[in-house]
């Protein structure tokens, strides 16, 4: 077993309430006094700031980082999408937590990926990704290389992204930085759906048919709504199950 | 190895094709039928909470496991394929309903001349025009026999649309350059987004002839004749890619499932991955399947007759696997298996409008296409290339973990404070005009099995040798002309093109219109099934999907499919089973 790590932010960077499934059970998480201590509660109500608990800090307990692995992702991530005057960023929406939980999940051991032997390398782009490194790998040794990256200022930063711009890690990591801005907020980011409020997504609609031609030209932007809002039963995103599929048992010519 | 009793007809695969198959014999025959599906079961509602863009969008949670098996990919016959590690280029789909499941429900049918590519062309422009090392051929089918079969798959998807061609009588509004139609669609188009609006005016404004995308999402309530009922669409936007959780969207689960619940004589088995068909060859008959089940037991059914409805892919790795013909050598031109081998082009333009286009809003199907440059329809004499395609801006719902990012070309960052910015003012005003054309066939493109990769079961994968070649270079450089031209009387404010056809791309999504591999034809030399899809090898094995087609259209395929599945249904109950010998 490894060492239990933990995320410690501030609440009030957060916007103060998280929908996270926590130890892999539905749970809100509220910022608390004491560390470490999720309050689950049923997942109805709209999800307002309390403002009471704003200086609070919150412990999230990782699943595949290391504290100091998460305050590097963390770093990165909020340079390539930053909390800036354009509007709230990786940091407000809780990338790193959203990395964290599909790294520990079936995406992150490349569960549904062809790792057969032989690895071929040198090939033309087109040919996808050959690597036999799953993506817990490539974080890992990404993360080895970017070491004291989160204690640089930030346009060091910048300097040493640019450097890496073109590698695997740096590809993985831009890609997952938007999922995580973008996704729907039961796999961790997106928290309080700051990414859809942010370009005027509206979440799982169930309808549109009387929308859908009108507004024409003009911005509809209904309120967001995530899918646990939406739908009656609880959904399981495939990284809170423990095992996907069954396996079927191995058989040859 | 379990043997099991004997049945009637086996089916291999629970899709469109194979579904359908089993429900015409279950409805219209006495036999005892089994299908074999090699991925779970489905049901509608398992598709409320589906919602989710991360999960079935960007994981795919509902398409092949490349991790039990993928394809290899090579460019030509020299070089060493290597296998597509992740789903990229196309999403093969498993489980009930197949692909068929989380299709786009895009339901236009081949232009009629497609069939008879090699001697049309040849009579317009003489031989010389037909690109080096092409592979076109005839079908053995005319657009007047397969019209009716086209007719009852609308009906049974209770497709949207506007006809252009009614017996001959052209009418505004409808596809003017599509093969004359029996009827009207059954159901009138779908309610159209601002972006399929705006594009319908552009392409008026430069004198084409735009028309509603045909729809297999519904534009209203509507009941099939097998008596089927399901909703109109409510727009809801997650759609292609996912299974729709009203039934709006035909897919096999909610059209043809429901009448196979009832049919006693039929049974579908998932969790049932078939390795092997099992015949005689001395006396020329399929014996039944080899497959796994569920719990990983080696199984044999027997059969009567074998139905091979698994998808383009393994409709041919099943043949070579179980060494039924013989395999296609591009360097001799002999044998019939693995031949043809085409993906449909397709290359999308993007259009920066200074309006909201509210892209949440929307289905797969719905909007707006142009097919002026489709097929024959333009006067290719003086063009460094033969056929065409159509151009379409659909209102697929644009979900932004997929969508977000794109910004104009002046905008060179790719991340960082300048790109968000940009990013999130873009965000609602690109459109996308699509161009899908047709992917002539060569000698060069093929298929066959990889000499080094295995699956999880240990048989070799399925090799695709496959490039693009002049004739889709110049094209799309075509096509992404006219669709600037479009842009630009959309309001377009900055265009950006579709990548290079310089090579064959496997991380990119092209689309699941593989085809070829079993083609239909006149000659057992040069194809593998009849035009009824009977296998010339095996007069009780019969084939079903796009692997039968040796060409591929610039139309989405399914509606094809259909057609062809209906026909030889039709060919088989009332001629086959009549007489169980080779058709003439
Ligand atoms: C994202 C997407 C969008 C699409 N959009 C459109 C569209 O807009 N319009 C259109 O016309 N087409 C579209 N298509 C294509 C359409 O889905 C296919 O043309 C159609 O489903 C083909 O029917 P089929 O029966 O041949 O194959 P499928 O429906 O894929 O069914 C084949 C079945 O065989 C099973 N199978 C495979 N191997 C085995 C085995 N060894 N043993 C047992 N079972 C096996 C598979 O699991 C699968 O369920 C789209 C496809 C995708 C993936
Ligand atoms: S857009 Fe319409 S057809 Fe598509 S999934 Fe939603 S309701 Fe179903």
């Amino acid at each position: 077993m490894r060492r239990r790590h933990f995320l410690v932010l501030s609440a009030a960077s957060v916007g103060g309430v998280l929908v996270y499934s926590l130890d892999r059970k539905v749970s809100r998480l509220c910022a608390q006094d004491r560390p470490g201590q999720a309050k689950p509660v049923s997942d109805k109500s709209g999800g307002k700031p309390d403002k009471s608990v704003q200086s609070k800090t919150l412990r999230i307990p990782l699943r595949f980082f290391t504290e100091s692995e998460a305050a590097l992702v963390a770093a990165a991530a909020s340079r390539i999408f930053p909390s800036d005057d354009a509007g709230p960023g990786a940091h407000e929406a809780g990338v790193v937590i959203f990395i964290d939980r599909q790294l520990a999940g079936p995406w992150g051991r490349d569960a549904r990926r062809y790792t057969h032997e032989p690895f071929e390398d040198g090939l033309a782009a087109e040919f996808g990704y050959q690597g036999k490194a799953t993506p817990r790998d490539v974080y890992r040794q990404g993360l080895k290389d970017l070491a004291g990256f989160d204690a640089l200022p930030p346009a060091q930063q910048d300097e040493k992204l640019k450097h890496i711009e073109d590698s695997v890690f740096f590809t993985l990591l831009r890609r997952n930085s938007i999922e995580g801005m973008f996704c729907d907020p039961i796999h961790g980011g997106n928290v309080d759906m700051v990414g859809w409020q942010l370009i005027g997504f509206p979440g799982p609609r169930m309808s549109n048919v009387n929308d859908i031609d009108k507004h024409n030209g003009e911005a509809f932007r209904p309120k967001p709504m995530s899918l646990s809002q939406v739908v009656p039963e609880p959904v399981r995103p495939s990284e809170e199950q423990t095992r996907s599929e069954p396996k079927r048992k191995k058989t040859s010519a | 190895m379990k043997n099991l009793p004997k049945v009637d007809a086996v089916i291999i695969g629970g899709g469109w094709s194979g579904l359908l198959m089993a429900t015409q014999l279950g409805s219209r025959t006495q036999l005892s039928v089994v299908v074999l599906e090699r991925g779970g079961a489905r049901k509608l509602p398992d598709y409320l909470g589906g919602m989710d863009e991360l999960e079935f969008n960007v994981r795919f949670r509902m398409m092949q496991d490349y991790s039990q098996e993928t394809v290899t990919l090579r460019y030509n016959m020299r070089d060493r394929a290597v296998p597509i590690r992740q789903l990229g280029n196309f999403l093969p789909g498993t489980g009930t309903g197949g692909a068929g499941e989380h299709w786009g429900a895009t339901c236009p049918r081949y232009v009629a001349d497609l069939f008879e590519l090699y001697t049309k062309t040849v009579e317009r422009y003489g031989l010389k025009k037909l690109p080096e090392d092409h592979a076109i051929v005839d079908w053995g089918v005319t657009w007047d026999e397969i019209e009716p079969y086209y007719t009852r798959g609308d009906k049974l998807m209770g497709v949207c649309g506007k006809a252009g061609n009614i017996k001959g009588k052209l009418i505004e509004g409808g596809n003017l350059f599509e093969g004359p139609r029996s009827e009207e669609y059954p159901t009138p188009p779908m309610k159209l987004p601002y972006a399929a609006a705006l594009f319908e005016q552009a392409a008026k404004s430069l004198g084409y002839h735009p028309y509603p995308n045909p729809a297999a999402a519904l534009s209203v309530p509507y009941t099939n004749p097998d008596g089927i009922s399901r909703p109109g669409c409510a727009y809801c936007g997650f759609c292609d890619r996912f299974g729709c959780m009203i039934g709006a969207k035909a897919q096999p689960t909610n059209t043809l499932l429901p009448l196979l619940e009832k049919q006693k004589s039929v049974s579908l088995r998932n969790n049932c991955a078939v390795r092997r068909i099992v015949f005689d060859k001395n006396a020329k008959r399929a014996g039944g399947v080899q497959y796994i089940d569920a719990n990983g037991e080696e199984c044999f059914q027997s059969a009567d007759l074998v139905i091979l409805g698994s998808w383009t892919l393994n409709n041919t790795r099943l043949m070579l696997l179980s060494g039924i013909g013989e395999q296609y050598d591009p360097t001799t031109g002999k044998g019939a298996v693995g031949r043809n081998l085409t993906h449909q082009v397709s290359a999308g333009t993007q259009v920066f409008v200074d309006k909201p286009l509210n892209r949440f809003m929307g289905a797969a199907p719905t909007g707006i296409c142009v097919s002026d440059f489709d097929g024959d329809a333009f006067d290719h004499s003086n063009l460094p290339f033969i056929r065409g395609g159509t151009f379409r801006v659909a209102g697929t719902g644009f979900q932004p973990v997929v969508s977000f990012g794109v910004v104009p070309p002046t905008v060179k960052a790719r991340w960082g404070s300048e790109w968000k910015k940009a990013a999130i003012e873009w965000y609602d005003k690109v459109a996308g005009i699509g161009f899908s054309g047709e992917h002539i066939a060569y000698k060069t493109h093929y298929f066959d099995l990889d000499p080094r990769y295995k699956d999880h079961f240990g048989d070799p994968l399925l090799r695709m040798t496959i490039d693009w070649r002049q004739n889709e270079l110049e094209m799309v450089k075509f096509a992404t002309a006219k669709a600037a031209e479009l842009a630009r009387a959309m309001g377009a404010k900055a265009v950006i093109g579709p990548p290079s056809f310089e090579r064959y791309d496997a991380r990119r999504y092209q689309s699941t219109h593989v085809q070829g591999g079993t083609i239909m034809g006149k000659s057992p030399e040069t194809s593998v099934v009849n035009p009824w899809g009977q296998s010339w090898e095996l007069p009780n094995l019969f084939i079903l999907g796009g692997s039968t087609f040796p060409q591929n259209g610039a139309a989405n395929p399914t509606t094809s499919v259909i057609a062809f599945t209906y026909r030889t249904a039709d060919t088989l109950i009332s001629r086959y089973l009549k007489s169980p010998a080779a058709l003439a």
